[in-house]
């Protein structure tokens, strides 16, 4: 049973689907999985589960989407993308979707998402985040996504990160409901 | 970080298995033994290459809510308003960026409602409108980072 990632999601009203049970395992394994030969057993031993209980439960946390995805997590500095830009575009909202897809679907690409404008000040609503070695990998890479999802009349802006302030990742309170 | 590390960051961001031992089902697919992805895990969360290595949740899935949200402060004004930006606990993280709009942030709540709440708060402290992005559609990407 492998976790799949999902490939396509319109976002739909807030509809929390765990229940307290859920929650508890939730926190148990939010800071990582333990690196342990049965780490589902380890985890069930504490939450007085099975191990069985516990993957069932993880499969089907996963299939509803509230485990987007489960494995490593990596600090992308780290492993050298020192360069990141947020690519935003202003497309007719019909080809939104369409479009979306087909930036999503580069390998340098590791966000994509369409967002309300903010007229007049802002006019974009599709939005991809390009990750790269350095500025000049970040820009061929967009010269390559423009060329092959017929983007060259769509108005951009390539907003290079100067800085990061802060990268803690989100954290939930779980089970404290 | 050798071969054998990258392989194991490259195989394993998107996919991990659910069974009874998932670390010797992954070390198998990746030709190693149980022992030693464990091992290799270890060290390069030890190191910092790895911030963890477990899930990632959907948090309006959780009851929660995310935003993406962003400002156009003065230059001279900005690392005032970045602190106070950075000293909100619901700041996930936050971004200078090269653009009028050049600070770029994601607010992260346990409500809902806390969303419009933070921002109302972050203008008042501030003094600056701030511009709330929320996605309406998610594009899903595969693979993340090759190392």
């Amino acid at each position: 049973m492998e976790l799949n990632v999902i490939k396509h999601s319109v976002v739909s009203p807030h509809r929390p689907v765990v229940d307290e049970a859920d929650r508890r395992l939730l926190a148990a394994i939010q800071h990582g999985l333990p690196l342990s030969s049965r780490p589902y057993a380890e985890i069930g031993a504490r939450l007085g589960l099975s191990e069985q209980q516990v993957i069932a439960r993880l499969q089907w946390l996963k299939e509803a989407g509230v485990i987007r995805r489960f494995g490593v997590v990596v600090r992308h500095h780290e492993l050298g993308y020192a360069s990141n830009a947020m690519v935003v575009w202003d497309v007719p909202d019909e080809q939104a979707s369409e479009l979306g897809r087909c930036l999503a679907g580069f390998d340098f690409i590791t966000l994509c998402y369409r967002r309300p404008r903010r007229l007049p000040q802002w006019r974009f609503n599709l939005y991809c985040m390009i990750h790269g070695k350095s500025r000049e990998e970040v820009m061929a890479h967009l010269e390559w996504m423009v060329n092959h999802c017929d983007l060259q009349t769509l108005p951009h802006a390539v907003l290079f990160s100067r800085r990061r302030f802060k990268q803690r990742g989100a954290v939930y309170a779980l089970g404290e409901r | 970080m050798d071969a054998i590390d990258r392989a194991i960051i490259n195989n394993l961001q998107g996919g991990f298995p659910l069974s009874e031992r998932p670390y010797a089902e992954a070390a198998a697919s990746l030709g190693l033994d149980e022992d030693e992805l464990i091992r290799r895990l270890e060290i390069l969360l030890a190191q910092g290459t790895l911030t963890r290595f477990g899930p990632l949740y959907h948090a309006e899935r959780l009851g929660g809510a995310l935003t993406l949200a962003a400002m156009k402060p003065p230059p001279d004004d900005f690392e005032r308003v970045a602190r106070i930006v950075n000293g909100f606990p619901e700041v996930a993280h936050n971004y200078a960026r090269e653009h009028e709009f050049n600070m770029w942030f994601v607010l992260a709540t346990e409500w809902p409602e806390r969303i419009g709440e933070v921002i109302s708060e972050i203008e008042k402290a501030t003094g600056y409108a701030v511009y709330n992005m929320p996605k309406l559609e998610e594009f899903f990407v595969g693979l993340r980072f090759e190392a």
